[in-house]
Parts: structure tokens; sequence; C-alpha cells
């Protein structure tokens, strides 16, 4: 059963939100979800040149007020 | 045979890139690292100002990454990197930036790195003559023998002006292969990447830390002042990269918003500061950074008016929001420029 979980990124500067979810990858399993919820609006591309580069999948990035939302699916290689 | 891997120091720039693919050309299993010291310099941290829209919003070292085909390790320093900042034993550069002492920190880190997980050397992007502080002959040994690599340190674009290697003697790396780069020139590193077919890479010998800022180590120094010693923290420093800084006496200083960008990102910062937001006409959102008497929080409102659109106004309006959120509404005449003293902006 793949878990959710959601990580606080606000007020963070790239590449800190990037260091976070890259942290908290760490400790998930394949099929894992978690949202990151950040002010940077950088994050909608590094997250996802993260997510390329280490096998993990971007399932949604969405705005939602002051807020951008990347949702993270890890990969078979985490 | 055994397939030999080296670890990559990652800036975003050229220089890195280059000397990544070199290695990786040679047959070596190259990943990444990044270390991030909270004072880096990337492309959207400027895209919180709404002016700099048209840059592109990237992480350098993750597009370098990707255009190598390689794993990048971002690594959070914060913490460990103060001291460096605090006590560089190398000194300071023109402004505050320690980079020799950063250099041998950096090093050092990734010599850990390849202990812990059974690489074999790490390279840089290092070329002889390119830093005045940290990338001078001299200086090549020292980043060595101060961050304890020694000889499992390679520097592929100035290797041939450079003792041999533990990699080059042991014949993991071909040293005819290596290169011979010096001096500030870029156009040795411009033609390599043409040659490997890199283009609309970051932007060539461009600083890649705040702290080579003057402006910025103003901000710093001033920031150390009035608290009365070296110390920071990361909230801190990411402030220190936007909006107006106007210390109009030594017990408190205003961070003004210069557009919507830093607005909404100063916004996010409003429980850890006081605010003052314009409500009679357009303005920046304005935090507060120290201990204010009733005389410095209308000066405050004063100074903040004056940047906003009701300037030539006889009152503007504001909304004082302590960090709990309770609103106390005050209104001013906004300060005459001439009346602002110029050292007040720092």
């Amino acid at each position: 059963m793949s878990k959710k979980s959601t990580l606080d990124c606000q007020r963070l500067l790239c590449p800190m939100p990037v260091i976070r979810v890259q942290d908290h990858v760490a400790t998930l399993n394949p099929g894992d979800v978690v949202e990151a919820i950040c002010t940077d609006p950088g994050v909608v591309n590094d997250i996802p040149a993260w997510c390329r580069i280490n096998g993990h999948e971007v399932v949604e990035i969405r705005e939602d007020e002051d807020d951008f939302i990347v949702v993270v699916r890890v990969g078979e290689s985490a | 045979m055994t397939q030999r891997k080296a670890l990559a120091l990652i800036s975003g720039g050229l220089d890195s890139l280059l000397a990544t693919r070199v290695i990786q050309e040679q047959g070596i299993h190259v990943e990444g690292v990044n270390f991030f010291t909270g004072f880096c310099v990337e492309g959207h941290t400027h895209a919180i100002r709404q002016k700099d829209k048209d840059k592109p919003k990237r992480n350098n070292a993750l597009w370098s990454a990707e255009r190598l085909g390689i794993k990048l390790h971002i690594v959070d320093i914060v913490e460990e990197y103060k001291d460096v900042v605090f006590n560089p034993k190398h000194g300071y550069g023109s402004n505050l930036n320690p980079c020799l002492d950063c250099k041998i920190f950096m090093v050092k880190k990734a010599h850990e790195w390849i202990e812990k997980n059974d690489f074999d050397f790490v390279i840089t992007g290092e070329v002889i003559g390119q830093r005045p502080k940290s990338q001078r002959k001299a200086t090549m040994p020292v980043i060595q023998e101060e961050s304890g690599i020694n000889d499992r340190l390679l520097r592929p674009l100035c290797a041939k002006n450079l003792p041999e290697t533990l990699p080059e003697r042991e014949g993991w790396v071909n040293r005819a292969q290596l290169y011979d780069f010096h001096g500030r020139s870029r156009k040795p590193q411009m033609a390599l990447a043409q040659k490997f077919g890199f283009e609309d890479y970051a932007q060539p010998a461009g600083g890649c830390c705040f702290l080579t800022d003057e402006q910025y180590s103003v901000k710093l120094s001033d920031m150390w002042q009035s608290r009365g010693e070296k110390r920071y923290e990361l909230d801190d420093i990411m402030l220190l990269k936007v909006g107006r800084h106007v210390r109009p006496k030594a017990n408190f200083k205003l961070i003004i918003a210069r557009e919507a960008g830093e607005t909404k990102f100063m916004r996010g910062y409003r429980k850890q500061y006081p605010s003052l937001v314009i409500t009679s006409h357009g303005g920046p959102w304005t935090l507060i950074d120290g201990e204010l008497s009733e005389d410095d929080l209308m000066l405050s409102a004063q100074i903040a008016a004056r940047y906003s659109q009701g300037r030539d106004a006889e009152q503007v309006d504001f909304d004082y929001i302590n960090t709990n959120g309770d609103v106390r509404q005050l209104s001013v005449k906004p300060m005459h420029p001439d009346d602002i003293d110029k050292a007040w902006v720092l």
C-alpha cells in the first residue's frame, strides 16, 4: 500500500525545496507519493528536473493562491 | 576491470560541466554533488522579482546534471558553512567572499562523500588563474592539502599544468586526454563546449555566490553589526536577497519590497516580522526587523510611504500587523526623499 505525505517547503528558495524532497524521498518506498507545498516559483522547473535525473514521476503541478504544489511519485530505483 | 568512479563538484557553470564530460569520455562513472551554502545565486531566486520573469528559472546544477546524464546529490551545508563565513583562515576576497576556504571546505566534504560511498576520486572545473583568490597555481596544492584529499583531486581542465594525480598515475585516466587551460580567457572553454555540443550553458565566469556581491556584503555586515556578533539563520540570508533594506536607526531596519513578486515572497514572513501594509494607495509590503518605539513605528511608516504610490499625498494609511496577526491602523505624511539619509539605504 503506497503512502501519501505532505512536505512544507513554503518560504524556502530553491534548491532547498529540492533538497527537502530529495531527503524525504530517500525515506520512502517506490510508489509512495509526496506533495510538496512551495512558494518559490522555481520549483515548477527544479523538482521535475530532479525527478527526471533520479527516475521519479511528477504526478501534478498546480498553483493555489501563493503556493506552488508539486506532487511526486517515488520511482522504482528509490 | 574495476569500474572507476568519480564525484564531480557541480556548480552549474560551464567549467564543471566540461570537466565532468572530459572524465565521462574516458569511461569513468561520474556522479555530481552540489553544495548549498545559503548564499548560492540561482536564476529563480531572481525570478521572485517580476521584472526578471524572462530569465530562465532553472537550477543550473540540475540543468548541468541532466545534460551530462548523471545523478546529482544536492547537499545542505548551511549550518556547517557558517564557520567558513565567520572565520576564514585565508581571509575574505574583495567582499565577504571566503573563496579559498570555501573551496577547501567543499573539497573536504566531497572527500568525505567518496570515502563513504566508495568512489575513487573527485573532480572540479578549476582552472589555474581563472579566479584571483582561489584558482591560482599557489592555491591548488593548498586546497589538496588542507582538505585532506591530496592526490585524489583531479582538475581535468588544467591537469597538464599540475603534477600528476593518483587517477593519472594509476592509469584510470589518460593524462594525454586532459587539458592545460590557464588564465582568465574563456575561449578554450567555449571551444570545448562547442566540441561537446553544449549550448545555453550558464554565463561563463558568472558569480555563483552572493558573498562576492558588494551590496549583499554591505547588508550582511550591517546585520552582524546590529546584532553585535557574526550570526545568521537561513531566513536572514534569504531576506538579504530581496527588497530594499533601510536602516534609519541602529535598533531596527525596514525591508521594503521593490515590486509585486517581492511582496508576494515577503508576505510569507509575516509571522516572523511585523509588517506595514499600505491601505490607502498602491505600495510595497514592508517588514520590520528590530524593536520599535512608537516614534520609530511612525518613522518607519513615513519611510515606507515614500516608496508607495502615495508618495506625494498628504496622508498615507497603513495597517501595522504584528507577528500574532493583530492589526492597528495608522496614518502618516510620507517622508520627503531629501529627508531620507543616503546612508540609511544599505
